[in-house]
C-alpha cells in the first residue's frame, strides 16, 4: 500500500466548494477512495445526497469525469460504459494498455432499494468495475424516510414515533453486504471511516480485482442521525466496537473478520449519541433496547461462525 | 363559531392526504421524491391510527403494485409520486387500467424530463398522464389550483376510481404542493364519499369483467366466494386470458375506452369565471389558473371581455364545453408551464372554431399574471380594441 505522507499529495476526487453538510460521511469516503485509485477514476452516481450536493449548478466538485444517472440505476451506467470501453479496447480504438476504474457510488436507498436490481444485474455480470455504498441509513437527501439499511428501532419521517408506533423503525435492516456476498463475486468488503488503513486496504483492493467488487460503507448524517457534526468519527468507530456495523471482507469466497473487538461496546453507547434512537431510552422501550443488543450479538456470532469456517475449510 | 370552523393554515400536499383520509382510504403505499413526500410522511403518520396501513415500498414500481394488491382486497388505495417515479408507474397504471382496479395516484408535478428540476413546479406531465402507459385506455385526471382543492378532489378522486373502476390521477404541482392557505375543515368534510359497491349476482354469476348498463359490475375483495382472475393479458368477462379471440380483443379496448368517454359529460367538470359575456377566454388549470384568474380581474376592470375557463377535469379532456366556449369567443389564451400540451389537445378539440393563442413557460417558474395579461393585450389589439 501507498505510504500516508504520499497520498497526501494526491489530488482530491471531490474538491472543496461542494456543499454536503459537516461532518457527513460521503464526500470523506469519496475523497479518501479517490486516493486509492491508481487509474483514473470514472464515476457513476446515483440521485442523492451526494450528487445534489456536488453538482450544483452551474458547479461541479467532481475532477474526474462524472455521470449522474436516473436514480434507479447507476450500477447498470456504469457497466454499460465498462462494456463498451472493453469493446473499444478489443478493437483496437482503445490502447490494449489503457487503464481506467469505474466506479458506481449510490446512498442507501439508491442501492439497498431502488437501485438494488441494476447492482445485482452488474455483479452477476461480471462487469469490472466497483460499487460503492455510502450507507447513511435512510433517504436522507428527501427528508429522511426509512429505507431498508434503517436499523431497527430508528425513527424517520416515515416511521415516526407515535401513539402506535413507538419503536420506529420495526423491521431489521437487510444485510446487504451478506446478499453481495452471495453473488460470488471476487471481492465484497464493508468498511468504516473510523478505521482507515482497513478501508484504504480495502479500496485498493476493490479497485485493482478484476471484475466486480463491492464496498459498504457507514456513513455517519448528522442531520439524519441527530448527531453533532464533530461526532462522526467517533460514532463510526463506535458502530465497529458494538459490532453494530462489523468490518468484514469476502475475498474470493473467503469470509475474514477484520477487526474483533476485545470487550464488545454494549450497542446502546452506538445508539445513545443519536436523536434518532431517542425515544428507545424512554420508559417502556428497554425491551426494545434489549432485542436489538440480541440481534447483534446474534449476527455477530453468525459472521464469526462464517469466517471461522471459511478459515477451516482453507486450512484442509 | 363553533371551534372547528376556524381555518386552518395547510399546505397542498397534507390537503390531499386529508382528502384520503375522509374518502376512506386506509392504505398508503409510499416511496419519497419531491415535491411530493410530504404526503406520504403524512399517511404514515395518519394511517396507523385509524387502522389503515402506510407501507414504504422499495420503488415506485411497488408503491404502485402495492395500491393494485391492497385495492383488490376492498381496501380503497393510494399514492403519490413526481416525475421520475411517475414514468416508473406507467406499466402498472396500464395495468390497473387493464384489469379495471380503482386507485388513486397522486404526481405532484415538477420539472422533467428525467431528475429535471426537483424542486420547481412544472405541468409537463398533462400528456403522459393521458398516454404515458402504453395502448389504448381511458383516464380520469383532475387538477387541483388551491389547497382546498386538493382535499376535495382527492375526495372525488376516489369517488370516480370507484364509480368507474379506474385509476385516477390528481396532477398537482410543486406549487400547489407545496403552498399553505386557509382551508375550512368543517366544511370539507361535508364532501360526499361513495362507498364501493359490492356485487348485486350471486357467485356463480359473477363475471367481473362484463359489461352492464352501468359501465362496471362491481368490483368483489379477492378471496372471497366471489372467484375471478386478475390479468392484464386481453380476458373475457370472468378474467381469464383470451388472446387468441379476436372479438374479445376488440371488444376489451373498445370497453375500456367506452366505460370512460361515453360518460365524460358526468365525468368531465369545468369552472366558468365571467365568461357569460366574454369575447376572449383564458383556459388554464393547476397553479397557473391562479395567474389567469389576476389577469381576468385586471380584464374587466378595464371593461374588456375576457373570461376564464378553467378544467377540474383535463382528462377525459372537456371537449364538448370547450367547443361551446370557441362558439362563444374569438380567442382562447392557453398559459401552461409546458409548450403547448393542453393547447394542443384545444386545438383538436373545437376544430377551428376560435383562435387558440398558447404561451408557454418551462423554467421552473410560474407564469406570472402580467405575463397572461401581455399576451391579452396582444389578443385584443389584434381584434382592433384598444388594450
Ligand atoms: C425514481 C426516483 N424516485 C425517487 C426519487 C427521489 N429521490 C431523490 S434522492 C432520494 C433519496 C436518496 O436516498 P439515498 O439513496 O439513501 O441517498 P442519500 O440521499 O441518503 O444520500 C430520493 C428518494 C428520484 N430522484 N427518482
Amino acid at each position: 500500500m501507498a505510504k500516508l505522507k504520499d497520498l497526501t499529495h494526491k489530488e482530491d476526487t471531490l474538491g472543496s466548494g461542494h456543499r454536503l453538510c459537516p461532518g457527513c460521511g460521503a464526500s470523506i469516503i469519496v475523497n479518501q477512495l479517490g486516493r486509492m485509485s491508481e487509474a483514473p477514476m470514472v464515476v457513476g452516481c446515483a440521485t442523492g445526497c451526494l450528487e445534489v450536493a456536488t453538482t450544483i449548478y452551474p458547479y461541479t466538485a467532481w475532477n474526474v469525469p462524472f455521470i449522474h444517472s436516473a436514480f434507479e440505476n447507476s450500477a447498470a451506467t456504469v457497466s454499460g460504459m465498462e462494456a463498451a470501453y472493453e469493446a473499444l479496447k478489443s478493437k483496437g480504438k482503445i490502447p490494449a494498455d489503457d487503464k481506467r476504474n469505474f466506479v458506481a457510488f449510490g446512498g442507501d436507498g439508491g442501492t439497498y432499494d431502488i437501485g438494488f436490481q441494476s447492482l445485482s444485474g452488474a455483479m452477476e455480470r461480471g462487469h469490472n468495475m466497483t460499487y460503492v455504498c455510502y450507507d447513511n441509513g435512510a433517504y436522507m437527501n428527501t427528508g429522511m424516510q426509512r429505507s431498508s439499511a434503517t436499523p431497527y428501532g430508528a425513527a424517520t419521517s416515515t416511521t415516526p414515533i407515535g401513539t402506535h408506533a413507538t419503536a420506529g423503525k420495526e423491521e431489521y435492516r437487510k444485510d446487504l453486504t451478506a446478499v453481495m456476498a452471495a453473488h460470488n463475486i471476487p471481492y465484497v468488503a464493508q468498511a468504516s471511516l473510523s478505521n482507515w488503513k482497513d478501508l484504504m486496504r480495502k479500496a485498493e483492493k476493490a479497485f485493482t480485482t478484476p471484475g466486480p467488487a463491492f464496498l459498504n460503507i457507514l456513513s455517519p448524517c448528522p442531520r439524519g442521525w441527530r448527531t453533532e457534526p464533530g461526532d462522526s468519527i467517533e460514532l463510526s468507530r463506535l458502530a465497529v466496537s458494538t459490532c453494530y456495523w462489523p468490518i468484514f471482507e469476502v475475498d474470493n469466497g473467503e469470509w475474514k473478520v477484520n477487526h474483533r473487538p476485545k470487550n464488545k461496546v454494549p450497542v446502546t453507547e452506538f445508539l445513545k449519541p443519536q436523536g434518532r434512537f431517542k425515544h428507545l431510552f424512554a420508559k417502556g422501550n428497554e425491551k426494545v433496547l434489549a432485542h436489538v443488543q440480541e440481534k447483534i450479538d446474534h449476527d455477530w456470532d453468525q459472521l464469526l461462525w462464517k469466517a471461522d469456517f471459511s478459515k477451516d475449510r482453507t486450512a484442509e | 363559531m363553533s371551534e372547528k370552523s376556524i381555518p386552518r393554515l395547510v399546505q397542498g400536499n397534507e390537503a390531499i392526504a386529508l382528502g384520503a383520509i375522509h374518502a376512506g382510504c386506509r392504505f398508503y403505499g409510499g416511496y419519497p421524491i419531491t415535491p411530493s413526500t410530504e404526503i406520504a410522511e403524512e399517511m404514515s403518520r395518519l394511517l396507523p391510527h385509524i387502522g389503515g396501513s402506510y407501507v414504504q415500498m422499495e420503488d415506485e414500481i411497488s408503491s404502485i403494485a402495492a395500491v393494485i394488491g391492497a385495492s383488490l382486497t376492498g381496501q380503497k388505495s393510494m399514492t403519490a409520486t413526481s416525475g421520475p417515479g411517475f414514468s416508473l408507474m406507467q406499466e402498472n397504471l396500464g395495468y390497473a387500467a387493464m384489469a379495471e382496479i380503482p386507485l388513486v395516484l397522486v404526481n405532484v408535478q415538477r420539472g422533467g424530463p428525467s431528475t429535471g428540476l426537483p424542486t420547481d413546479p412544472a405541468q409537463g406531465d398533462m400528456m403522459q398522464a393521458r398516454w404515458g402507459t402504453h395502448g389504448e385506455h381511458s383516464i380520469i385526471a383532475l387538477v387541483p389550483s388551491t389547497v382546498a382543492e386538493c382535499f376535495t378532489l382527492t375526495v372525488e378522486a376516489f369517488n370516480l376510481s370507484e364509480r368507474y373502476r379506474t385509476p385516477v390521477i390528481i396532477l398537482s404541482d410543486a406549487l400547489i404542493g407545496h403552498m399553505r392557505e386557509n382551508i375550512r375543515l368543517d366544511q370539507l368534510l361535508k364532501a360526499k364519499v361513495i362507498e364501493r359497491p359490492q356485487p348485486w349476482m350471486s357467485p356463480e354469476d359473477y363475471r367481473p369483467f362484463a359489461s352492464t348498463e352501468r359501465t362496471v359490475v362491481p368490483l368483489a375483495p379477492i378471496g372471497t366466494e366471489y372467484r375471478y382472475r386478475v390479468t392484464g393479458l386481453v380476458h373475457d368477462m370472468s378474467g381469464s386470458p383470451k388472446t387468441g379471440d379476436k372479438r374479445t380483443i376488440e371488444d376489451t379496448g373498445r370497453r375500456l375506452r367506452s366505460k370512460i368517454y361515453d360518460y365524460r359529460e358526468e365525468i368531465t367538470r369545468v369552472e366558468m369565471t365571467a365568461m357569460d359575456d366574454a369575447e376572449v377566454a383564458i383556459f388554464a388549470y393547476g397553479s397557473v389558473a391562479r395567474s389567469a384568474y389576476e389577469a381576468v380581474m385586471w380584464a374587466r376592470e378595464r371593461g374588456h371581455k375576457v373570461g376564464m375557463v378553467r378544467p377540474i377535469t383535463i382528462w377525459p379532456f372537456p371537449t364538448l364545453q370547450m367547443r361551446e366556449v370557441a362558439d362563444q369567443v374569438h380567442s382562447i389564451v392557453v398559459p401552461e408551464m409546458n409548450i403547448k400540451q393542453i393547447a394542443w389537445e384545444t386545438r383538436a378539440a373545437i376544430e377551428g372554431r376560435a383562435n387558440v393563442v398558447s404561451m408557454n413557460r418551462i423554467d421552473g417558474t410560474l407564469i406570472a399574471p402580467g405575463e397572461i395579461i401581455s399576451s391579452l393585450r396582444d389578443v385584443l389589439r389584434a381584434k382592433g380594441g384598444a388594450a
